[in-house]
């Protein structure tokens, strides 16, 4: 039983990977891609827990290693975060100049566009 | 400066090149192209002698932060990653050199975006390229992949919806990569790659560890467009604009095979599985992207097909395995960013001009598409030739005949796709006459004799590599 946080760090994985494959609006595979990636830092930190542990800060009267929490997936983690919101940042971007050019976030609209400005150049 | 700063520069000076093009645009967007040559131009100078240092006294171990590995972030310039990051940042300052006239035609007063997206690709390549450190591998992919993501979308139009699936593609690959990474941290506790080198082999009968492996070769192989999971590939690189193509797919591809041949050769416990499925995957790649490619009317999309194929023989490269497999990879990827570099510029030459002005024929311009064309369906005496020549070796001898009969169908499609973009070279023209924009015609045709002078060179270059391959184990 103890393996379960890994379980519903997964589903939540599956959630998000699978919004971003099968919705067909692009702001909704945005959102999918963020839950996707919030399961896997779900998933480092689930690493880091041990029962019966103190915070990773030295302190007096406890020499020994295994009575901290692990800090590196947090540090990592920190890291992981920057670059998600870096990513989303360049995602929400440039949909907000898909929308400001075709009117629309339907990727199917879109692309019927396109297939419209397409033919004329070919 | 002491030796071990070698090893971390050809990072930090496109970084801060990077940082400098915001600064320098407040009071003058001129400024912008000279200081991104003269930034590219430093870190080529101080990765190649990066490469001669290592080649004369051995690997450089860098410790950033002064944190002693494997607690610490460990960067590493050993012959293999000297050697790439040669390559790449050679190849990387010919296309800053030679984009000028496009790019200022393209972007006029945004250049100093283009110049600092580029300049921050270019030090993520370097970075993923040097790291001795999983997670930290993981970070510079991802600097890379957005600082493409925005390149590609400068395109505007269509290039927009192009550039959002490559986000989620490549965010996909990238969050695979990080599980993998997380998998292989739970059982092993570091992230040092020559710390898990050391730990792994006692640690193969685990399913963490399997599934870990899994997690991050198909993580890599979306990064690095491998057969099945191309498809961001040809939208992505054939609606970029081709200045921004000429950095971003001649290197961006590769330098993700390559922490693929650091992971299967200086990582992982050898295995045979991964070998299999990266030939099977690397064969289809070589033939559905080539037959793709012959298919195709919009040259910059027959490029990023032909880019599709090249994977491939990469990745047979590295699936056979050995030192004649990787000698045959680590070719390959110069080989085909050298070409695809050269073919990009040549395009990036005619974008954005009216229909009007491509009328005359440039003898230089078809020299280079000619030879760079050659190099890529490997024709001798280029790189390409000599590259494949060593994967047929290498599958001979490691008892896969098939592999050289789907080498070679891929080789013969590939004439007949570069003899229909070359062909369509006699339509270029020449009439810009001043000479700093005439340097970029040179560039191509810099390059492509640079791919003809490292295919004679080959032998030297392949017991460089061969060094490189002994010191990398």
């Amino acid at each position: 039983m103890t393996a379960y946080p890994y379980w519903i760090a997964i589903a939540i994985m599956c959630l998000g990977l699978h919004t971003m494959m099968a919705h067909r609006n692009l702001l909704k595979k945005a959102v999918g891609m963020t839950i996707f990636q919030t399961a896997i830092i779900l998933f480092f930190l689930v690493m880091s827990i041990k029962r019966g542990a103190t915070l990773p800060i030295v302190s007096a009267g406890v020499s020994d290693p295994a009575a901290y929490m692990n800090p590196l997936p947090h540090a990592l983690m920190l890291t992981a975060i920057v670059v998600m919101v870096a990513t989303s940042g360049v995602a929400l971007a440039i949909l907000v100049q898909l929308y400001a050019r075709y009117g629309t976030l339907e990727e199917d609209a879109i692309a019927q566009q396109i297939a419209g400005e397409d033919v004329p150049a070919a | 400066m002491t030796r071990t700063q070698l090893a971390i520069l050809p990072v930090l000076v496109p970084l801060i090149g990077a940082l400098l093009q915001p600064i320098a645009a407040v009071w003058t967007r001129r400024l912008a192209s000279p200081l991104a040559a003269l930034t590219a131009v430093t870190s080529a100078s101080v990765a190649v002698v990066g490469v001669i240092e290592v080649m004369r006294r051995g690997t450089i171990r860098y410790a950033v932060g002064g944190w002693e590995p494997p607690w610490g972030i460990e960067i590493v310039l050993d012959p293999l990653s000297a050697y790439t990051l040669a390559v790449t940042a050679l190849i990387s300052a010919v296309s800053v050199l030679a984009v000028g006239a496009p790019v200022h035609r393209l972007y006029g007063d945004d250049a100093p975006v283009y110049y600092a997206l580029v300049l921050l690709f270019v030090a993520a390549v370097h970075g993923m390229v040097v790291s001795g450190d999983l997670f930290n591998v993981f970070v510079f992919l991802e600097v890379s992949a957005i600082s493409s993501y925005a390149l590609i979308a400068s395109g505007g139009g269509s290039a927009l919806i192009a550039a959002f699936r490559y986000v989620v593609m490549g965010t996909i690959g990238a969050s695979f990569y990080l599980l993998g990474v997380g998998c292989l941290y739970a059982i092993t506790g570091t992230l040092n790659m020559a710390d898990l080198h050391g730990r792994l082999p006692a640690l193969t009968s685990s399913s963490v560890y399997h599934g870990g492996v899994a997690f991050l070769l198909v993580g890599l192989a979306v990064k690095m467009g491998l057969f099945p999971l191309h498809g961001w590939v040809p939208e992505a690189y054939g609606r970029a604009p081709s200045a921004a193509a000429a950095v971003v797919a001649a290197i961006g591809t590769k330098a993700a095979a390559y922490v693929v041949a650091r992971l299967l050769f200086s990582v992982l416990p050898p295995t045979s599985a991964m070998g299999a499925v990266l030939l099977a995957a690397g064969s289809l790649a070589v033939l559905t992207g080539a037959v793709q490619a012959v298919r195709q009317v919009q040259p910059s999309r027959l490029l990023a097909f032909s880019s599709i194929s090249q994977i491939g023989y990469i990745a047979i490269g590295l699936g056979l395995g050995g030192r004649g497999g990787l000698l045959a990879a680590y070719l390959l990827i110069t080989g085909d960013a050298i070409a695809k570099a050269g073919l990009f510029l040549l395009l990036a030459q005619r974008e954005g001009k009216p229909r009007a002005a491509i009328s005359r024929a440039s003898l230089p311009a078809f020299t280079a598409a000619a030879l760079l064309g050659a190099s890529v369906a490997g024709l001798p005496p280029t790189i390409g030739f000599f590259a494949k020549w060593q994967l047929l070796v290498a599958a001979w001898s490691a008892g896969h005949a098939w592999v050289i009969a789907v080498a070679i169908a891929g080789s013969l499609l590939a004439l007949v796709y570069i003899y229909r973009f070359v062909a369509g070279f006699w339509a270029v023209t020449a009439d810009d006459s001043a000479w700093w924009r005439r340097a970029l015609i040179v560039a191509p045709l810099g390059l492509a004799l640079g791919g003809v002078a490292a295919g004679l060179a080959n032998a030297w270059l392949g017991a460089l590599v061969a060094g490189a391959v002994r010191g990398g184990q």
